[in-house]
């Protein structure tokens, strides 16, 4: 008991039991304990000559990056509009495929919570599961190299993440305004139409311009795996150590997530 | 007309909610539910309804037996009762006018309601019970910008486009200050009045439904023990109701609040009639 009798009748009181004080005592030993063996294990393969060495390779490379090849900036542009491409239409397809994933699986509009929610939830994690460019070296292998593959992968990867916030959205609503309108005579149609869709609107655009954000940074590095897009362009002046020609990408990339983030940004603040 | 007849619900935790209710509401009577919470007040209003089954027991509304309805037959008896809510329990990012029409649900397809393209005739029903209860000014405004009483009002207005036979009440006024409380229970027995119907009123102030009801039934522990005229709610009714306390001054506060609003009625009237600029200027 943290409250203890003292002489004269007043009472102390500690914030831990003395029991529960040497249980904290010990977790902090097993955390220290913890954070020693893993600097053991990260070092025990490194070659320390390699990371001296650092500074200089850097300095090396960083020299032979500047200045970027600004005549390369026009071959870019198709790539570009290519990833602009696969960002969008892949949120896009997301979007039109997440919305009913959601509403299953959400506790109070699933028709069945024994055996659709768990179903929906299922696909859910298993979208969330797999990243972006793991789908997109599947379906390069499917169905072959090209910004299609790049599209698909987007779309697959983003149900998941729409899917799971809007479902929580739903989860989230006010019950009472549902009520209200399944009191006027409304059907279950309408009722989803005036009682839960006005309510979730301002989180599914927030969520869907989010997803479209991320969506544009990540199709940037599907063309490493040959999905289409600027990454191919990467890839293939990494593989020719044309290191000016990877500043300009890695500048235009820099560039197109700013301007993603501002657009994201003016859209989520117009819907609140 | 609304009958209920030995109505019971019980929880799926085995509470039992309400035991054995009866009773019979003519239309255009208002009666006030009374009683401590959890006392199943809105329970039976929400029996009527069926926003909760009823375990056993009938409830008629009209000829129809409302207990055995399903699907259409359902839908059918729900737009013939509004109900009004304590949060008022409007969709907040809809406007007004997408808050009124939503009470004609009921009586529109999907296709209609989604692309807000309802029936002129339900349009010109709209209008005129936003003119009943004068938010006119305010039909493209959104739900969320609204004060409390103005929200009421909504409200009111959603349940009577539904041009029903009964309102069902739940709670009007427990969000509102005191002014704005009156003038909603005063609303709402007028349009009862107007329109003959019969309504359902919880309300936690027992002053206030002494005040405007013309009959008061108390219910404790699931179970009816004051049925009568507001006059006859004396202390025994209450503590049979409540439990013992002294309940002197709340009847007596009654009284005493009637006599205030008159008179403060009295005394708005005069200042109305005399704020012309010259009579301020003469006052200061």
């Amino acid at each position: 008991m943290p409250v203890t009798a003292l002489p004269e009748g007043r009472r102390s009181w500690q914030r831990r039991t003395p029991r529960g004080q040497i249980a904290v005592w010990f977790g902090w030993l097993l955390a220290v304990a913890f954070t020693v063996f893993c600097w053991r294990v990260m070092t025990q393969g490194t070659i320390w000559a390699f990371v001296l060495d650092a500074p200089t390779q850097a300095a090396d490379i960083g020299a032979r990056m500047v200045p970027p090849r600004w005549s390369y900036f026009p071959s870019l542009l198709k790539p570009l509009w290519d990833t602009l491409n696969i960002a969008t239409l892949g949120t896009l397809a997301a979007i039109v495929l997440s919305v009913p994933v959601a509403f299953l699986a959400a506790r109070n509009t699933t028709p069945s919570a024994a055996f659709v929610r768990p179903l929906a939830l299922f696909g859910i994690v298993a979208s969330r599961s797999i990243n972006s460019i793991i789908w997109a070296l599947l379906l390069v292998a499917i169905l072959g190299p090209g910004v299609l593959a790049g599209i698909v992968a987007i779309a697959l990867r983003s149900i998941g993440f729409i899917g799971k916030l809007l479902y929580e959205a739903i989860e989230e609503i006010d019950e009472a305004q549902v009520e209200a309108i399944r009191a006027t005579g409304a059907s279950g149609a309408q009722t989803l139409a005036y009682g839960i869709v006005p309510q979730i609107m301002p989180a599914f655009a927030g969520i869907s311009v989010f997803r479209w954000d991320i969506n544009i940074r990540e199709s940037t590095v599907l063309g490493l795996v040959g999905a289409g897009g600027i990454g191919l362009n990467l890839e293939s002046s990494l593989n020719t150590l044309a290191w000016p020609q990877v500043t300009l990408i890695l500048l235009l990339i820099l560039a197109t997530v700013v301007a993603s983030e501002w657009v994201s940004a003016k859209v989520r603040h117009a819907i609140i | 007309m609304l009958t209920i007849a030995g109505l019971s619900k019980r929880y799926a935790k085995g509470d039992k909610a309400l035991e054995d209710v009866s009773l019979s509401i003519p239309a255009g009577q208002v009666v006030g539910l009374i009683g401590p919470s959890g006392a199943g007040k809105s329970t039976l209003i929400r029996c009527v309804n069926r926003l909760v089954e009823p375990t056993s027991g009938s409830i008629r509304l009209g000829d129809t037996e409302i207990t055995g309805l399903g699907g259409t037959g359902l839908r059918r008896a729900r737009r013939r009762m509004g109900m009004i809510f304590q949060e008022y329990a409007l969709v907040e990012r809809l406007t007004v006018m997408e808050n009124v029409l939503s009470g004609r649900l009921g009586y529109v397809g999907f296709w209609r309601a989604f692309l807000r393209r309802f029936p002129q005739a339900d349009i010109d029903r709209a209008f005129a019970v936003l003119d009943r209860v004068g938010l006119l000014d305010h039909v493209d405004k959104r739900a969320d910008q609204l004060s409390g009483g103005q929200r009421q009002r909504v409200g009111i207005a959603r349940a009577l486009v539904q041009e029903p036979d009964i309102l069902l009440v739940d709670e009007p006024t427990a969000s509102l200050d005191p002014k704005t409380s009156r003038q909603i229970m005063r609303l709402i027995v007028e349009v009862c009045a107007e329109r003959q119907l019969a309504a359902i009123v919880n309300i936690h102030d027992v002053a206030l439904a002494q005040m405007f009801v013309q009959r008061i039934i108390g219910l404790k522990a699931g179970r009816i023990v004051f049925d009568g005229p507001p006059d006859a709610l004396d202390t025994a009714a209450l503590t049979a109701i409540y439990g013992e306390e002294d309940w002197s001054r709340t009847i007596r506060e009654a009284e005493d609040d009637a006599v205030e609003e008159a008179a403060a009625q009295d005394a708005a009237r005069l200042v109305r009639a005399q704020a012309t600029p010259a009579a301020v200027a003469r006052a200061l």
